[in-house]
């Protein structure tokens, strides 16, 4: 970790998350505090933009955009518990010319949590017990544009940085899925936009996990969670969803 | 304006920078290059045989119209080069000397100095195709090294017989050209 | 129709959706098996990807280098503007030969160009020779796949038109028997095809050569037997050097169907004794795209179509979903640059996934590039009801008050009011679909209450 020994975090709570998922960000907080981080949670942080920017409106989400830029570029680090916003933040966000220095320092020091926690804290894995089947699900901002792990397509060594962080966990077992890495189909406003699609690639999603026996689909990002827990309820399917920070933070001693 | 001014000049017109034209770095090959190359050809559904496992194949075989360039097997022509490669529509079995192979992917290069007609190893019901062991490659990097700047009118590789999956992605061997390929391996 | 509308109604049938996404799986697959047998596979990647870009920053040089070669070569080359002035040049040939039918294998550039109704306007017989293109000229349709034309078809389906135009037996789908009647049907339009038209996969500066790739070999099949050969290509088809084509054969076939290469890769350099040879360089739109310097890039493709077979959305809403001529995600970036209006769905059938950009053998940022096309889109639609509410948000998101009373009023509402008449993009979300279960606070709420410090 830089200089400062105990560096300052901000984290990073995506909209949709403080409105609909408290506890997954409780969880996140509680999970950095345990491995001896100093957190923050500024309080006046709103959205990071990417709704406006996906639905080809990224130049009407500068004021949104500068608002981000004001509330966490004054920490070490930025931390949040999904990649789809990191990315959006690091890749996306329309550039802010007044602001220029501080959007770098924020773009090159927004982690993904398990990102953050392998490679800033250089935690290999957490040790705990969680007895039971689960299903990865790489949602697709995180694996294929913050690299969190390998995927399919390329030809590169494995790796899987969320997984790694669970593989010392006692009694968790993995299931090897048919489709490694399909997007579920959210996808934003895709969701909405072309909604027969979208269900339906989550319905294939959640298909492949539960044929294989998993009892939680565990994933990184909430919206994807979202979307394929509003279909497994429709559809009456036996199967959970969580993220991994909820899974993490209850293992961990 | 004629089009070909107009086109170039909206190139032009960009000012394009210049990117760099890397240079192909060697990449390593199969130790074994007559196993890789016959694994390679296995996938694409051809055979390799052996001279004497290929004249035993013709002898018991009922082809009618053999045509041979390559002198190894010239014994088995039995009709003329015509003149037009339409006559050529009945051809049951084609003999060729293949220039050299790529083991990767058993493509192997023939140009107009192996063909007498362009159209023979596409129109015969058969193909055999006869290459030298020393002239087995690893990829096509080194094919193309081998071709260098050879200047025939054409060229092929080929790698396999003709085939198709274009009725609910079923592989059908045969579509329009040869229906085999067998590969001698001298 | 838009694509959301489309894709609808190709889920309606869901037996055969399914089957269509696992066919195109499997392709998929077979590619991934295939290129995790070259260890340098990303390295090729690479290569291909820099020589493209080099390429296209030096294209006219290289394009007169071509025309220069192929020349010298004895091949005529010609230029045409435009779909209009390429179908003309054939036209013409096709008079001065006084031709009435012509064998063609596969070309998108020629289905870009709309040059079978320009020819049978003409009066002149054209025949496609791939069996996938021939059996969708049979139904008078479009190719659905860039590579598999025919995709969208079952064997039962091509029984069908196969016994109502080749005469086979009703109700026998067996695919080698098809296929087999097709090589007699076709053999035959071969045998008597004086001129023979092919697309062209990559041409070679330095040498003034072509090459045409197929499997079945009815490119060869057609030009060796006919007297003259008419090959069109775009002009982002060019490579530098002969040695180039080492590195993208090795991508070409494993990209798009697994094979380590197509059976029949053939170079043209110069026609055979007494026959003739034809290069049509046609630009229909490609130098705007490379004016275009967020999409310039897209140029660099190679038509594998494997991002056609990756693509979550392509295989369950079927290629005629978006009614372009290239469909699926490189369609969705090469189509707006051609008609932003009438292709304005496209690059917003995509979760920006990524898996196109992954699997692209000369690596086209081909999700990055339907982000930029949205961004474009939106900017001509102007001030739209969606442009309204987007800009409504940037301004709850600016402002942590108004994002705080938004918050709560909607976690207020979706609580109370019956999901039939939660706001409009909602309705979409819970056809089939639940709304999360709602928490009493927001983690804002318990912040507050729990970390004190601030």
């Amino acid at each position: 970790m830089k200089n400062n020994p105990r560096p300052h975090i901000g984290l990073f709570i995506p909209c949709y998350i403080d409105q609909f998922y408290p506890n997954v960000a409780i969880a996140t907080l509680e999970l950095l505090e345990k491995l001896g981080c100093k957190v923050t949670y500024p309080l006046g942080q709103t959205c990071c933009g990417q709704p406006m920017s996906n639905a080809g409106f990224e130049s009407d989400s500068e004021g949104t955009t500068s608002k981000f830029i004001s509330d966490f570029a004054h920490f070490d680090y930025i931390v949040a518990p999904s990649g789809s916003c990191v990315l959006h933040v690091k890749k996306h966000s329309p550039k802010v010319e007044k602001l220029k220095k501080n959007q770098e320092h924020v773009q090159s020091n927004i982690y993904e949590l398990s990102e953050f926690i392998t490679d800033v804290l250089k935690i290999d894995s957490i040790k705990g017990s969680f007895p039971h089947k689960i299903g990865f699900h790489a949602s697709c901002h995180g694996l294929r544009g913050l690299r969190l792990a390998s995927d399919s397509e390329l030809n590169e060594p494995k790796f899987n940085k969320t997984l790694q962080l669970m593989k010392d966990l006692e009694g968790m077992e993995i299931v090897e899925l048919t489709r490694k890495d399909e997007c579920c189909g959210f996808g934003g406003t895709f969701a909405v936009t072309e909604e027969a699609i979208s269900v339906q690639m989550g319905k294939d999603r959640i298909a492949d996990h539960v044929d294989k026996g998993v009892e939680i689909i565990v994933g990184g990002d909430m919206s994807c969670i979202m979307h394929m827990q509003g279909i497994a309820t429709r559809d009456k399917d036996n199967v959970q969803l969580m993220h991994f920070a909820e899974i993490l933070n209850r293992v961990i001693s | 304006m004629s089009s070909k001014a107009s086109i170039l000049a909206a190139i032009k017109g960009l000012n394009m920078k210049e990117k760099p034209l890397p240079e192909i770095p060697v990449f390593d090959v199969a130790p074994n290059l007559v196993e890789a190359y016959t694994l390679a050809l296995n996938s694409n559904k051809g055979t390799v045989l052996t001279k004497k496992e290929l004249e035993v194949l013709i002898t018991e075989s009922s082809f009618q119209k053999i045509y041979s360039s390559s002198p190894t097997f010239n014994q088995f022509t039995n009709c003329e080069l015509p003149q037009h490669p339409s006559d050529f529509a009945d051809l049951d079995l084609a003999i060729i000397e293949g220039q050299f192979a790529s083991a990767e992917n058993a493509a192997i290069w023939l140009d107009d100095s192996n063909l007498d007609l362009r159209a023979i190893p596409f129109i015969t019901a058969h193909l055999v195709i006869v290459i030298k062991k020393e002239n087995i490659v690893g990829n096509m990097h080194e094919a193309y090294e081998r071709i260098g700047s050879t200047n025939s009118g054409f060229g092929v590789f080929i790698a396999g017989p003709s085939k198709t999956a274009d009725i609910e992605q079923s592989l059908v061997i045969g579509a329009h050209g040869a229906m085999s390929l067998k590969v001698v391996i001298l | 129709m838009s694509h959301p509308q489309n894709a609808t109604v190709f889920l309606k049938d869901k037996a055969r959706a399914k089957w269509h996404d696992d066919t195109l799986w499997i392709v998929r697959e077979k590619r991934d098996a295939t290129i995790h047998l070259i260890p340098e596979w990303e390295q090729l990647r690479e290569l291909a990807s820099q020589i493209k870009d080099h390429t296209l920053s030096k294209l006219d040089y290289y394009l007169e280098e071509l025309e220069k070669n192929a020349t010298a070569n004895g091949i005529k080359v010609h230029w045409a503007e435009n779909a209009e002035e390429h179908n003309q040049i054939i036209g013409k040939i096709l008079e001065e030969k006084k031709c009435k039918a012509i064998v063609k294998s596969k070309s998108i550039l020629t289905e870009e160009c709309h040059l079978n109704p320009f020819l049978e306007e003409r009066g002149i017989e054209v025949v496609d020779t791939d069996l996938g293109e021939r059996i969708i000229q049979f139904l008078k349709q479009p190719p659905s796949h860039i590579v598999m034309p025919a995709i969208h078809l079952k064997k039962s389906d091509i029984s069908d038109i196969f016994h109502e135009k080749l005469h086979t037996e009703k109700g026998n789908v067996d695919p080698v028997y098809l296929t087999h009647a097709a090589r007699q049907h076709l053999r035959e339009k071969f045998l008597q095809a004086k001129v023979a038209i092919t697309g062209v996969n990559f041409a070679i500066a330095e040498t003034g050569e072509f090459v045409v790739c197929t499997n079945e070999g009815n490119a060869d099949m057609g030009v060796h037997l006919a007297d003259t050969h008419i090959a069109c290509m775009g002009i982002e088809k060019l490579i530098p050097r002969r040695k180039d084509l080492g590195v993208f054969l090795r991508l070409l076939a494993r990209s798009a169907t697994g094979q380590s290469i197509t059976n029949y890769n053939s170079h043209f350099r110069s026609p055979s004794p007494g026959k003739e040879l034809h290069l049509i360089l046609v630009n229909n739109g490609r130098t705007k795209q490379l004016a275009r310097e967020k999409f310039r890039n897209s140029l660099k493709c190679i038509r594998c179509g494997a991002c056609m077979n990756t693509c979550p959305i392509y295989r369950r809403s079927g290629g005629f979903s978006y009614g372009s001529t290239v469909p699926g995600p490189i369609g969705s970036i090469l189509s707006p640059g051609i008609d932003l209006k009438k292709y304005s769905t496209l690059p917003f059938a995509s979760t920006l996934c990524g898996s196109c950009t992954d699997v692209c053998p000369v690596k086209i940022n081909i999700h990055e590039q339907l982000y930029e096309w949205r961004q474009e889109i939106t900017k001509a639609q102007g001030s739209s009801l969606k442009g309204l509410s987007m800009k409504l948000a940037n301004g709850i998101f600016t402002s942590p008050l108004a994002y705080k009373i938004s918050g709560k009023m909607m976690r207020a509402s979706l609580k109370t009011l019956p999901n039939s008449v939660i706001y409009n993009p909602l309705n979409a979300w819970g056809k089939g679909r639940n709304l999360p279960e709602l928490p009493t606070e927001s983690f804002k709420d318990w912040y507050k209450k729990n970390r004190n410090e601030q």
